[in-house]
């Protein structure tokens, strides 16, 4: 697996520098994408003088769709995995009373996240192969009251990755989703997480990358958000709209 | 960066308080934590006692780990100082590279290698830690960084290494890394039969890049002092056999064994300890040619066992870790050694090593020998190391800060004559008391 260059979009994230720091590990050529990149410069030096790999950073804005074509030709390398760790939690309240918040969050975690993922889809499907990772939530499983707004933007890039996937079927490049629960990073930094359900980043990275040698299709962090998430997903609707989770 | 109370404690896991804790990423976190009140720094919290732990604010600054340079030529490693001294292993000993000094546990911080300013088993050839120490980015009560070294800021650079973190927040440093041709250590084991053996055997293997003594101090009378006293050199490649010489630089990925939570205190009792104490020198005895050890086991032989404190059971350890001077060494370690055969205490662990020379302002060694008790905390314990603390005392000895839990203030200020000084460094830069530690509180620093 080694050797192939891994594109890390969203290369500030608690997520994705734990994901860039596994890879390189591994021996694998980094990009960090990520908004005012120069600042990730720390990171980058970090990377490549603990695992001796090359590292690049590349200016990236997730929500600039028009500029995705041209960031993907900036790449002097077309990467063989992209991962996308580009995402924003919000305030589901604030959300609710300012309709602007709420379609921040919404074009951060899905809008922005689909179009870099199609772009990238076309380029490796033009080259017959490469992986495509996804990093969508357990959230975008079942609407509830306290973050839907999140929650529905992760369950359309959730559809988005699984029609993607349906699609680039028997071309080469295969599409991965990795639905975590709680994650241990600054996205999260505020909330009292419980401890026994929270991953650590480097948790998730480390289950990427065993999903992309396994050819996984769906994965969940830590493995148990399966089993919760069946249960709530049947929960009767009658039943779930009265809860308060 | 929102804080959290967490219990805290030391390895010893004796004693525990609830610290409000946080994990600041950038310094301008550790500006904001400035400003509320006193702080402490914290590592990896593998000291033993409550050094690294602060009620009322605990800086865990391992988010800060990120190395920032490498100069290939002279081996200098830049690194801030939540970096642990294992990643800078698995980074470059595969290019040929070990630290100059290491403590017996690679799961540190650089911050708190400096802080505590570590010894290993080279220490009486090549000093500690901070010998090899080009310059420090402090952090001050003011909210700012000061770079100090030889050369600029001369004091704070000497109070800093071995100051325990109460000269202000470690923010980054540049060391030197040591050229090794293998990760593999020529071993050899010596038994000496009793303390004066075991002496002589120290200064006649004073060419030996590495040496230290298990001594088995449950041994009376006659026997008292005896010992195994462990050598190593590094290897060179022509040293390795096959299998080794194929891959001279590898970092094994160790199947580790995992100590469960909440273990009894049965483990401790003395019939069991002298057992074990002697089943363990009869094997090394037995075993006295050179061996190939690998770097992992030669310099870390208990990381291999995950939560190894754990086996100390619910109550705890405790560490006993003196140095007595060179020319009252033989009396005092008589005194102590008589004193532990006397009492029904059984240590686990009993560590001997020779010191060299070393001057520094307020770190713990200095020339002549170090010995270090572990035991499983009892009130009889507690009270036991009390009266080893004033058999140290009165031999001219001192006391490892890395490893004091329980010392009462009384003692520590009688075995330390540099203490006047470090005290009116405390009091004369405005806002220095603010880096404060249950164990500084504790000791009156």
């Amino acid at each position: 697996m080694s050797g192939r260059t891994v594109l890390i979009l969203g290369g500030r994230s608690g997520i994705g520098l734990a994901t860039a720091r596994a890879f390189a590990a591994a021996g694998h050529p980094v990009q960090l994408a990520a908004r005012n990149v120069e600042s990730l410069e720390t990171a980058r030096t970090d990377i490549e003088i603990r695992y001796g790999v090359p590292v690049t950073l590349h200016e990236f804005d997730a929500l600039d769709s028009a500029s995705h074509g041209r960031f993907v030709d900036s790449l002097k390398i077309l990467p063989d995995i992209a991962v996308c760790a580009v995402g924003v939690l919000g305030d589901q309240k604030e959300g609710e009373r300012d309709l602007k918040s709420a379609i921040l969050v919404m074009r951060s975690n899905f809008e922005g996240p689909a179009s870099i993922l199609s772009e990238l889809a076309n380029r490796f499907e033009a080259r017959g192969s490469g992986t495509l990772v996804g990093i969508s939530s357990v959230a975008g499983e079942r609407g509830r009251a306290t973050n839907y707004i999140y929650g529905s933007a992760k369950a359309g890039f959730t559809a988005f990755l699984s029609g993607l996937r349906n699609r680039l079927s028997g071309t080469g490049v295969h599409v991965v989703t990795v639905l975590p629960g709680f994650v241990a990073t600054p996205m999260t930094e505020g909330m009292d997480l419980p401890p026994r359900l929270t991953a650590q980043p480097e948790d998730v990275a480390a289950a990427i990358a065993r999903a992309i040698v396994k050819r996984k299709n769906v994965i969940y962090v830590r493995p148990v958000w399966r089993l919760v998430m069946t249960v709530i997903r049947n929960i009767p609707e009658p039943i779930f709209r009265r809860m308060r989770i | 960066m929102m804080p959290r109370m967490t219990m805290l404690s030391g390895w010893g896991r004796f004693p525990q308080f609830q610290c409000k804790v946080s994990r600041p990423r950038t310094a301008a976190d550790l500006r904001h934590l400035l400003a509320e009140g006193s702080v402490i720094a914290r590592g990896n919290g593998r000291a033993y006692g409550d050094s690294a732990l602060n009620i009322r604010a605990t800086a865990d600054m391992r988010h800060f780990n990120h190395m920032l340079a490498f100069d290939a030529a002279s081996g200098q490693l830049t690194a801030e100082a939540g970096v642990m001294l294992g990643d800078i292993i698995s980074a470059f000993l595969p290019r040929g590279w070990f630290p100059p000094v290491t403590p017996g546990t690679k799961f540190v911080t650089l911050g708190g290698m400096i802080a505590a300013d570590v010894h290993g088993k080279n220490h009486h050839r090549h000093g500690s830690f901070g010998g090899f120490l080009d310059w420090i980015d402090v952090m001050q009560a003011d909210g700012q960084t000061v770079r100090c070294s030889k050369d600029e800021n001369r004091d704070l650079f000497e109070w800093t290494i071995g100051g325990m973190g109460l000269t202000g927040i470690i923010l980054r440093a540049a060391f030197r890394l040591a050229r090794v041709e293998t990760g593999w250590v020529r071993q050899t084991v010596i038994p000496a039969v009793d303390l004066e053996s075991t002496m002589a055997a120290f200064e006649a293997a004073e060419a030996s890049a590495y040496s230290v003594a298990w001594i088995d101090c449950l041994s009376s009378g006659p026997r008292l002092g005896r010992s195994l006293l462990l050598l190593g050199e590094h290897a060179s490649p022509g040293d390795l056999h096959a299998a080794a010489a194929a891959n001279p630089f590898a970092i094994f990925e160790r199947r580790k064994l995992s100590v469960p939570f909440g273990m009894p205190s049965i483990a401790h009792a003395a019939p069991l300890a002298r057992a074990f104490n002697a089943m363990h020198y009869w094997r090394g005895a037995r075993d006295a040619r050179a061996r190939l050890v690998d770097w992992d086991r030669y310099f870390y032989p208990l990381d291999a066992i995950l939560g190894w404190n754990r086996i100390y059971g619910r109550n705890g350890m405790v560490q006993f870790q003196c140095v007595l001077p060179l020319d009252r060494s033989h009396k005092g370690l008589l005194a102590l050694l008589s004193a532990l055969s006397a009492s029904r205490q059984a240590p686990l662990l009993a560590v001997l090593k020779r010191m060299g020379k070393q001057d520094s302002r307020f770190s713990f060694p200095m020339e002549g020998y170090t010995l270090a008790l572990d035991f499983p905390v009892s009130p009889a314990v507690l009270e036991f190391l009390s009266r080893l603390d004033q058999i140290a005392v009165e031999h001219g000895g001192r006391f490892y800060l890395a490893k004091d839990s329980r010392m009462a203030a009384a003692t520590f200020h009688a075995s330390e004559p540099r203490l006047p000084e470090f005290l009116a460094m405390r009091a004369e830069k405005t806002g220095t008391r603010l880096f404060a530690s249950a164990q500084s509180e504790r000791l009156g620093l």
